[in-house]
């Protein structure tokens, strides 16, 4: 049984801005991690979740118990807010004493368990330190060990790591991880970073506009995108038009400039229909001159060690990038781009969708 | 988010209500409303309701009797003149003290603003007794000329306008200065290496970059001088303002008039406002990310001297009344007569304060009634700042009536109450309040409101809603969070606007001198009976202790340090 789960949670603002019958699940110990754009609906969610908004419709359960109608105060979660809301007029040790008191813990084990909880964060001995003396980073982690210290069912990170230097934040993240792998708590986290929620989410749910595009694991989010907007919004690639040009055994035709290349995936079928193709960096390489393919001139390249990242705009004027071994091509080449392989979705690095209004 | 703009007000909304959303407003607003805003109406009805029903007769008198409109006339272009002379001495003060390093320049730069914080009343006494007929410098003047007469007498438009000047020049002091302290100076630098002179630098870009200061600034004045009472009843004689014209016209019992010249008056001051609203409004915002430059030491010795002597000559000049005051509260009654300067000095004006209870009386009534006007207006203010912060239904007009006793001068404010209670009348939340115990301190938190509601609204304001989620995040009921989170990182905010709203009740006269009774007669009262009954010394010593008492509240409020970062 699922440990978090989320009913078709539906919260309005006006007419179309919000969130719209949001079904997820999460089991004991997973960390979800919601994705999207601003205006998707994700930090809603968080806060439908924390308590501090309540939703129009649908529920929050959590082992088994229905919360939706919990006020904050009684729900049990621990939330780090985006900018830490640290109580300034209170030093590290109170902070991360406050939410114990509020639940009626007896003073020695105050003491002792804000120790233990700054001690996970690795901030021994902070507890007399006013909070306005510390680093970013070190309030972050603060915030981490207040809204542990009461042991909260679930945990609610808004945004954790977009406070940090970048210099900063590959390191807070495998602490992160380490760190919520290490109790085991069952989080939520919201982010805009693609990178972040790879890294940290076990699930990702892709948002947009308040509904759900997609749900799952970020490999299955990389090769498997159900929508344009999640191939578009995960990973790099570039988006080619193209029309349907036949259809055959599971085998669509799809004609992209004056190229034809043949997908297994794709939900159109009909002839002359118009479709998107998405197509990733390293789903293309330079074929030999004269090959049927997209041709075009190398206008931009990227040293990268191993590969550089090239800029093709073909003659019917598309942009494309690759990724390719570093010597494949010359700034000013005329080159001809084909599919790694064929069908071109073989190795999941190329997806085709129906045009038209998403 | 795109739902940003809906989402705050339920958000915030949702997070503490028990009680029927909407109850609790509703009562704030019913009490302010009742308080506030219906002796004002009641006023407006009185103003238009003769013996026989509907008339406008009380207005036709306003324009066609001349003591009536010369006195409308009057209180116009004295305002007008004031912003003029506050700004001619303000502006250049600030920029002196701003801008030029000398020794001393903090010191006496923070005393100049002093007369911001004192009791107008004060300020006037002083006044009466540095420049008056026989005053200081009247005496000297005369004992130098050897003039039989003093040389003048302080009465009339010029002596209120110097009057004015001489405390209101600190209201552009303070805003230029403010203004100048956030001007990003790179704007000037970049003039000056367009090669803008000095002259060009200042009339092309720092004048216009303080414009918003300015305009606050000329808009405070107008407001303070359009209501100032003190000066133009000691110093007015035959010269007649709407405020001093209003209390006459009810001592002559023509209560119908009365009325028609308080509405008047609040007329003129909400047009007053609406003119300036522009400026106010940008006078919030003023103020750029600019870091300002040190203050520069003149590198020319003889103006660096020149500077420092006129800022010591000027700040001695500015702060002259008030020592002046300090030194006549030593002096023994009769003891000075034709001397240019008393003969005997001795603590028996401050012991009689003390000693006999009658003449204590008043300080103990200004203490109690301050006191606890200041403690209700705080908690007006933080039941508003709860509202506010919720975006409860209502919470904006909860404001605008908070702010309304600020708009309108004080005597429209103490005429109003006069009015609205003094009859018994329940159904129409009319009481009999007047003559009683309790239409002072009522009048004074009314008046109290404004000020200390604006000081904790703008806490409230500058709280991170954030945190207070936080708490409740933690497990914190909503009253935890305001004991544990909110009301300590308000104490800055309640202690500015308790110590501002203390010290303005305490030094009242413009309400009191028209709802006072013997019994709760307030310091300025006294002040005024003593300076009346030839007892300088006695006047002069409870002018003292009101600067003193003004002084040690004000160091009170400041002490308690900003605990955040």
């Amino acid at each position: 049984m699922p440990y978090l789960e989320l009913h078709d949670l539906t919260r309005r603002f006006g007419a179309r801005a919000g969130l719209f019958e949001l079904s997820l699940s999460l089991e004991r110990g997973q960390i979800l991690a919601l994705l999207g754009p601003s205006g998707s609906g994700k930090t809603t969610t968080l806060r439908l979740l924390g308590g501090f908004e309540q939703p129009d419709s649908g529920q929050v359960v959590v082992d088994g118990e229905d919360v939706t109608r919990l006020r904050p105060e009684q729900r049990r979660f621990g939330m780090v807010f985006q900018h830490y809301a640290l109580f300034p007029h209170l030093d590290v040790g109170a902070n991360v004493a406050f939410g114990l008191e509020s639940r009626g813990v007896a003073r020695g084990e105050v003491a002792r368990r804000v120790a233990d909880s700054l001690a996970l964060v690795d901030l021994t001995g902070f507890e007399r330190r006013p909070v306005g003396g510390l680093s970013g980073g070190q309030q972050q982690r603060v915030a981490l060990a207040r809204a542990l210290a009461p042991e909260p069912r679930v945990l609610l990170l808004d945004e954790p790591l977009s406070n940090l230097d970048p210099s900063l934040r590959e390191r807070t993240r495998r602490e992160l991880r380490a760190l919520i792998r290490r109790i085991g708590i069952t989080t939520v986290m919201v982010t805009h970073e693609q990178d972040d929620a790879f890294d940290l989410g076990d699930v990702v749910a892709v948002l947009k506009d308040g509904h759900l595009e997609q749900a799952g694991t970020p490999e299955a989010l990389y090769r498997a995108p159900a929508t344009a907007f999640v191939a578009g919004f995960i990973g790099r690639g570039s988006w080619l038009d193209g029309r349907v040009s036949g259809a055959d055994a599971g085998i669509t035709q799809v004609r992209i400039e004056r190229a034809e290349w043949s997908f297994r995936a794709s939900p159109a079928s009909r002839l002359g229909e118009a479709v998107r193709v998405l197509v990733r960096p390293e789903g293309l390489v330079f074929g030999p001159e004269g090959t049927a393919g997209l041709a075009g001139t190398v206008t931009d390249r990227r040293f990268a060690g191993a590969t550089a990242h090239f800029r093709v705009t073909t003659t019917q004027g598309n942009v494309i990038e690759v990724s390719a071994p570093a010597e494949a091509a010359v700034v000013g080449a005329a080159v001809t781009l084909v599919p790694q392989d064929s069908p071109a979705d073989a190795q999941q690095l190329a997806h085709c969708f129906r045009a038209g209004p998403e | 988010m795109t739902g940003e703009s809906a989402a705050p007000a339920d958000r915030a909304g949702r997070l503490t209500s028990r009680i029927p959303r909407g109850l609790l407003p509703l009562a704030l607003w019913a009490l302010l409303f009742w308080l506030i805003a219906w002796p004002l109406l009641l006023v407006a009805a009185e103003s238009i309701r003769g013996p026989a029903g509907l008339t406008f007769g009380y207005f036709e008198r306003l324009f066609l009797e001349p003591r009536e409109w010369q006195a409308l006339w009057a209180s116009l272009w004295t305002s007008v003149a004031s912003v003029v002379l506050a700004a001619v001495l303000g502006i250049p003060l600030a920029f002196l003290f701003e801008r030029t390093e000398f020794p001393g320049r903090r010191i006496i730069g923070a005393l100049v603003a002093l007369p911001a914080v004192l009791p107008p009343l004060v300020g006037v006494i002083a006044f009466l007794f540095l420049y008056g007929e026989t005053g200081f410098v009247a005496r000297l003047v005369q004992a130098v000329l050897g003039l039989e007469n003093p040389p003048w007498r302080l009465e009339g438009a010029y002596a209120i306008l110097l009057v004015h000047a001489y405390s209101m020049y600190v209201y552009f002091y303070l805003l230029t200065r403010a203004g100048l302290a956030t001007l990003d100076h790179a704007a000037i630098e970049a003039a000056q290496s367009l090669g803008a002179g000095r002259w060009r630098t200042l009339t092309r870009v720092t004048l216009p970059l303080l414009a918003p200061s300015l305009r606050g600034a000329a808009l405070l004045t107008f407001m303070t001088a359009l209501a100032s009472f003190s000066a133009p009843y000691l110093f007015g004689g035959g010269f007649r303002v709407m405020t001093t014209q209003i209390v006459f016209t009810r001592l002559n019992g023509d209560y119908g008039l009365a009325m028609a010249q308080t509405v008047m008056l609040s007329l003129l001051a909400l047009t007053g406002l609406a003119l300036a609203r522009e400026g106010v409004q940008t006078v919030a915002r003023a103020g750029g990310k600019g870091i300002a430059p040190a203050p520069s030491l003149i590198a020319s010795p003889g103006w660096r001297l020149a500077a420092t002597a006129g800022g010591w000559a000027l700040g001695l000049l500015l702060l002259l009344p008030h020592l002046t005051l300090l030194l006549l509260s030593f002096v023994p009654v009769g003891t000075w007569t034709i001397e240019t300067i008393p003969p005997a000095y001795t603590w028996r004006n401050y012991l009689t304060l003390f000693a006999e209870p009658e003449r204590l009386r008043p300080l103990v009534n200004s203490l109690w009634m301050a006191a606890l006007a200041t403690v209700a207006a705080v908690g007006v203010s933080l039941l508003a700042g709860q509202m506010v912060i919720q975006r409860a239904r209502g919470s904006a007009s909860i404001e605008g009536l908070l702010a309304l006793p600020w708009l309108v001068p004080g005597t429209v404010f103490a005429v109003a109450l006069a009015t609205a209670f003094n009859v018994h009348a329940p159904w129409a939340g009319r009481i009999v309040l007047v003559g009683t115990l309790w239409i002072l301190p009522l009048a004074y938190l009314i008046r109290n409101l404004p000020i200390a509601s604006r000081a904790i609204l703008a806490g409230f304001r500058g709280l991170d809603p954030a945190l207070a989620e936080a708490s409740a995040g933690l497990g914190s009921g909503p009253w935890r969070t305001f004991r544990r989170v909110t009301l300590p990182l308000l104490r800055p905010a309640l202690a500015a606007g308790a110590t501002l709203a203390f010290v303005t009740a305490l030094g009242d006269f413009v309400t009191s001198i028209i709802l006072y009774t013997y019994d709760t007669r307030p310091l300025s009262l006294e002040i005024l009976s003593s300076l009346r009954q030839g007892d300088i010394g006695v006047a002069a010593a409870y002018g003292v202790l009101l600067m003193l008492l003004s002084g040690l509240v004000f160091a009170l409020g400041s002490e308690k340090k900003v605990v955040t970062r």
